[in-house]
């Protein structure tokens, strides 16, 4: 692996970020030898060539402990095809079909059905594809998209969705169960799919950080900044010290908002409306107080190209500080009522387990990966500044199971609480904000967080005078919705709603 | 359970008062009233994220809270548009859940009412029209009342709910 690593082109502004330009042959060598290193496939995705007569490509990004490896497979004849990942990194199978979908290049895995594709468009038109083909709108509403189907005595099917019964995102789930117990669950998203990759295409630069804030709404700040970070490894920015800190602060505080709000709700999905009544007033109050210091409940327009969009006062600093204290000290009490409930602890333990090994095996990430033994935290294993002078600890828990993904959100929230009044304490002085100048040459960089949920990527490529040419947005949910397919099998129904809720995973994150 | 107990008579009740704004005294105090006279009922809602980034969600989900209490208002979020006084859109309309929007709308019983949330919901947002994405939700359905914002805060939805209760015909309640 190393030799791969050291052979990596650096990529501009992305400390510790390789590029390695391989043919077909080292593609599957250089993913073989991740993979049997231990290391991770973050993203796959595929561009179409363009006008300057680039080549269409295909990318994968690999997380090797803390170094990233972006490998890129440029497809030179008109096959327009490639090898896919899939046996190594059973993640990758949903990321080709997507691929396929928007660029019409086609990795050789056998499920070729379409992933975020259903009715609104023809299977031979394919947004991304260059040159722009036109526009071309179906005539049918509804496609027939082949499930997987479970025979035998007393198996039937539950369809469940698009739009559920609750205040959430839309997704279709298809159960074949026996009696109460699921046999299998197959997953069909790409509800959401509101072209984003192409709406990049048509937005400026030093705008499009308010898209990337909008790719999915509970993880804001992550998407902002990765993108931020991207676009301002193209201009060779640095971002002043008070600024890194204050994106810092933004992205604890969103981290604390989901975590409140998930707890609440999986003490409420068993049966403990206590829960959603206590975590709901509590997240209320923080947004609040964080409206009060920082102008914005959701911090949606926080983040922006060389800094962040405002400065915090003395005042509102020492109320977040003595805010941050106060949530800790409130959320230690609600969880020791949580640990002594005993129906909480009875619906909890063992639902939708994961054991350590499987977790590995299919590469689960991020918070329900820490939660399963795997223990990538970006801001331990890879600090990006100013997390390289923060010292994180990490959480970690190998059990799996919903009550694991619950004590982990309970410790992450004071580990959480620590370090938002550590960067406040710590709070550099300065500006918070620098000018951008455009970049003046085509270039291509990456932003890599981890957001609330695990490891949020942005690549980003720029064509001339501030316009993208090409961005592609990874949340993590990509590798965890297979994982949930695993994760419920053998439990009942009525216990699905508490174990989807326990991963809390994105939709429009992931249909873009 | 004692623990449990000890917290709830601690915290007390959290639900705010009637907020400052003479208006919004008056739908504080008339609301439940108005409710009853139109519907005889709670009003029921249901929400669809029609292609929504979840900002709006969020900020959905907070009026259930116990700062808010919506439900100590007289409004109520339920499980089926056929249960549905009301919907409560989200989101440019992805067309991938075009059908499905345009079925959870015919589901719902008349007299109905349409809310469409957010920049996106009211205007397209930053996404606006393009191969995936049909808009704003009155490109799809008939729209009543319009909540914009980004997300729009939760003492905007409940104007908004409240602004549409008072459209709800006088002949809304249902004759046994």
């Amino acid at each position: 692996m190393t030799k791969w690593l050291s052979r990596a082109v650096p990529v501009r502004g992305s400390p510790g970020t390789g590029e390695l330009v391989v043919n077909s042959t080292s593609w599957i060598d250089v993913a073989h030898d991740v993979s049997s290193g231990g290391g991770q496939l973050a993203s796959l995705w595929t561009t179409s060539g363009d006008e300057s007569g680039n080549h269409a490509n295909v990318r994968a990004v690999f997380l090797i402990n803390a170094s990233v490896l972006i490998v890129t497979l440029p497809i030179v004849d008109d096959s327009l095809s490639y090898r896919g990942l899939e046996t190594l990194f059973p993640s990758a199978v949903r990321m080709q079909r997507a691929a396929f979908d928007l660029t019409g290049i086609r990795s050789d895995a056998p499920d070729q059905r379409p992933w975020l594709r259903h009715a609104a468009w023809p299977a031979h038109w394919h947004p991304l594809k260059f040159p722009a083909m036109r526009s071309e709108i179906a005539a049918k509403s509804i496609d027939n998209y082949e499930f997987v189907r479970v025979e035998g005595d007393g198996v039937h099917e539950i369809p469940v969705g698009p739009v559920h019964a609750g205040i959430i995102e839309p997704g279709h789930f298809r159960f074949s169960i026996v009696g109460e117990k699921v046999l299998r669950l197959e997953e069909r998203l790409g509800y959401v799919h509101k072209g984003i990759e192409h709406r990049f295409t048509e937005l400026h630069l030093f705008e499009a950080h308010r898209l990337a804030a909008r790719i999915c709404g509970d993880s804001a700040v992550a998407f902002s900044w990765a993108y931020c970070q991207a676009a301002e490894g193209l201009t060779n920015v640095r971002v002043p010290q008070r600024g890194l800190y204050l994106r810092a602060l933004a992205l604890e505080l969103e981290r604390l908002q989901n975590h409140l709000g998930d707890l609440g709700a999986l003490g409420n999905d068993a049966g403990f409306a206590f829960g959603l009544a206590q975590f709901s007033r509590i997240k209320e109050h923080l947004l609040r107080v964080i409206n009060g210091a920082l102008g914005q409940r959701y911090l949606f327009d926080w983040i922006v190209p060389g800094g962040t969009a405002r400065d915090i006062d003395a005042a509102s600093s020492n109320d977040l500080i003595a805010f941050a204290h106060e949530v800790a000290s409130e959320v230690r009490h609600l969880r020791q009522i949580y640990e002594e409930h005993s129906g909480l602890r009875d619906r909890f333990s063992g639902a939708g387990r994961v054991e350590v090994q499987l977790a590995s095996q299919l590469g689960l990430t991020g918070l329900a990966g820490r939660a399963s033994g795997q223990s990538l935290d970006l801001r331990v294993d890879r600090p990006w500044p100013p997390y390289d002078q923060l010292a994180v600890t990490k959480c970690v828990r190998q059990e799996g199971d919903v009550a694991a993904r619950v004590a982990l959100r309970f410790d992450e929230v004071q580990e959480t609480c620590v370090l938002i009044a550590k960067i406040l304490r710590e709070l550099p002085w300065g500006p918070v904000r620098v000018e951008t100048p455009l970049p003046n040459v085509p270039g291509f960089a990456v932003g890599l967080i981890e957001g609330w949920r695990g490891p949020v990527l942005i690549a980003l490529q720029n064509g001339g005078e501030g316009k993208i040419s090409r961005c592609h947005a990874h949340d993590p949910s990509w590798h965890n919705w297979p994982v949930l397919e695993h994760a419920i099998i053998d439990n009942i129904v009525p216990d699905f709603p508490l174990i989807n809720k326990s991963f809390n995973l994105a939709y429009s994150g992931h249909d873009l | 359970m004692l623990k449990t107990l000890r917290t709830i008579a601690g915290i007390g009740i959290v639900t705010e008062p009637a907020p400052a704004s003479d208006e919004m005294l008056w739908v504080r105090h008339s609301l439940q009233d108005e409710v009853l006279a139109i519907l005889g009922r709670a009003l029921c809602i249901r929400h669809v994220d029609a292609g929504s980034c979840n900002g709006c969600e969020l900020e959905i989900h907070a009026l259930n809270n116990p700062i808010y209490n919506i439900e100590g208002l007289g409004i109520r979020f339920v499980a089926s548009p056929r249960h549905a006084d009301m919907l409560l859109v989200t989101g440019p309309v992805s067309r991938h859940m075009e059908t499905a929007l345009r079925r959870t709308y015919d589901a719902t019983p008349d007299p109905k009412i349409v809310v469409a949330v957010g920049d996106c919901g009211c205007m397209g947002g930053i996404f606006g029209e393009n191969y995936a994405s049909c808009g704003r939700v009155s490109n799809v359905i008939p729209v009543d009342i319009q909540i914009p914002g980004c997300p729009p805060s939760p003492r905007r939805l409940l104007q908004g709910i409240v602004t549409a209760i008072a459209k709800l015909p006088r002949d809304a309640r249902v004759t046994e």
